[in-house]
């Protein structure tokens, strides 16, 4: 499947393989196009999960990750790119429904942002919070106190 | 009566004939609302009695589980993966346990394999009890709520005699088990079954052929296949569409193959299938742990596993079925003592995305019959 990938896309792709399980890192240029082939011609019909990684001193700081599975093939794959801080990806909720909530929780947690989203807020964070958690500089300690004092009219939520 | 085809155009724009029906009632239900299962809040369009569509807001429970994974080392990390689906705990055990492994290229030896196959189904009973009596008792019968928790109390002294702990059990180790099964446990666990196995008939003689149970149930919440799939539903809620899949079945893991167990599956995807689903699926842990319980076998309960666990730089997706969908791991690892990152594919949580769709055109009281079928778990959404 990746190899076949490979032969289309040449350099685009790098496959790799850890712990018996085959992902493939592409190109964020190839993107829109690969998940519209793995959907329509490769019947990977379910989204699984959209993720990111943050790696602060790379130069394109962020993984994102899509996880897809085929039910005709009882396959799972796994779709990787990278992105500078500040770029943005096409949403894939056009492509799968299911992609909404996922990509939300990816905007919310590291501020990377789907084009063509249908709804891109924050969902599980308030609204108004300021800063992205997971990113690796965002401290495991820290909050918006702004926020917390305003609405909780407490001090600190530590 | 007037024929709707000859008013004139002109007489729909006259503003001084209100329709009271026509105006969308907007209203908030929860986050306090007792039949949200937890802290969940959802913000209703009404159209009289009808939901024209509904959003949910989320995020009341969030503790930043994912950024605490960071920041613990992986054995550390585990017993936090209790506190997400509290009603499953042991699934959620189970699902992290292997992902480290994985990670860490160990298995766990058979006897431990066994045991766990013996705790998860004990766990998805329970967990399907706790479905039942809640949900009963939010569309208005009361008794199966008082049945099942009765019941589920059995499952829960075979955990604490286990391991100590009722709910957040933390029943599994990296690598295998880190107690012995006590004296008589498997006795206990077979007594349960022989217990357990007539009470289903019981909750089954309350509700399935209950008139009012049934006209609550029945063409309620539908979903067909094809959304399911789109939406990324799994579990119950995806087999009652018609959808015969299962993790434990499709790609097994721990020792799922060497059982023998069916997949029940319904028709018309509403909330009296995925009733019948879970039914039978409880049926099906029943006959799993029969299976294993008469054939643990001798032998180790841990694998090699180094006390310093220091897995090597790479990344592991691994998922299980647990007893409300697909619940997977993502982790990756940068050869140090705690993950770069842990991922939580939670079911409840992508299974929540699907309430818009299912509660359309339904009507208000029907919205809180698809909530509670949809078997969702709030600390498992929210993280």
């Amino acid at each position: 499947m990746i190899a076949k990938f490979k032969g289309m896309y040449g350099s685009g792709i790098v496959p790799l393989t850890y712990a018996g399980q085959n992902y493939m890192v592409a190109d964020r240029s190839l993107i829109p196009e690969i998940l519209q082939v793995l959907r329509n011609e490769e019947q990977f019909d379910y989204c699984v999960d959209i993720t990111a990684l943050h790696y602060p001193t790379r130069e394109k700081q962020f993984d994102v990750i899509w996880v897809l599975y085929s039910f005709a093939r009882n396959e799972r794959i796994r779709v990787k790119t990278q992105i500078l801080d500040g770029a943005s990806l096409p949403s894939s909720v056009p492509i799968w429904a299911g992609a909404n909530w996922l990509e939300r929780e990816v905007f919310d947690m590291f501020g990377i942002r789907f084009d063509g989203h249908p709804d891109m807020k924050r969902i599980l964070l308030p609204d108004g919070w300021k800063g992205h958690p997971l990113r690796k500089d965002y401290g495991i300690l820290q909050q918006d106190n702004e926020w917390v004092q305003i609405n909780l009219g407490i001090e600190s939520g530590q | 009566m007037t024929d709707p085809n000859t008013i004139s155009p002109l007489d729909l724009e006259t503003p001084e004939k209100p329709f009271l029906d026509a105006n969308e009632l907007v209203i908030n239900m929860g986050p306090q609302h007792p039949a949200t299962h937890g802290v969940l809040r959802v913000i209703l369009r009404l159209d009289g009695e009808k939901v024209l569509g509904l959003e949910c807001v989320i995020g009341y429970l969030h503790r930043g589980v994912e950024k605490i994974g960071e920041h613990r080392t992986y054995t550390m990390f585990n017993p936090y993966v209790d506190r997400m689906d509290y009603v499953a705990a042991v699934s959620n055990g189970l699902g992290y346990c292997e992902t480290v492994e994985k990670l860490l290229n160990v298995e766990a030896p058979p006897r431990a394999q066994h045991v766990r196959v013996i705790l998860t189904e004990l766990n998805r009973i329970a967990s399907h009890q706790l479905w039942l009596g809640t949900h009963a008792l939010d569309i208005g019968a009361i008794t199966p709520l008082f049945y099942t928790f009765r019941d589920r109390e059995e499952i829960l002294k075979i955990y604490e005699k286990y391991c100590g702990a009722r709910l957040t059990t933390h029943a599994f180790r990296i690598g295998g088990l880190q107690y012995e099964t006590y004296a008589g446990f498997e006795k206990e666990v077979k007594n349960f079954l022989d217990f357990f196995r007539p009470k289903i008939d019981e909750y089954e003689e309350l509700l399935t052929t209950n008139r009012i149970w049934v006209e609550r149930t029945k063409n309620v919440g539908a979903i067909s296949a094809q959304d399911c799939i789109a939406l990324g539903v799994t579990g119950p809620v995806l087999r009652a569409s018609g959808v015969k899949w299962d993790l434990r079945k499709a790609q097994p893991y721990a020792n799922y193959k060497n059982f023998d167990f069916e997949i029940p599956t319904g028709q018309n995807g509403d909330t009296y299938d995925r009733y019948l689903v879970r039914m039978a699926e409880m049926r099906q842990s029943v006959r799993i742990i029969e299976q294993a319980v008469g054939a643990i076998p001798e032998g180790p309960i841990m694998a090699k596993v180094p006390k310093v666990m220091k897995p090597a730089a790479g990344e592991v997706y691994h998922s299980i079925e647990a007893p409300k969908g697909e619940l997977g791991y993502f982790i990756v690892s940068d050869g140090s003592t705690q993950p770069y990152r842990v991922r939580v594919r939670p079911p409840s949580f992508v299974n929540l995305q699907a309430l818009d769709l299912m509660c359309r055109g339904q009507l208000v009281a029907d919205v809180i019959a698809v909530i509670g079928t949809l078997d969702i778990v709030l600390g498992e959404v929210d993280r």
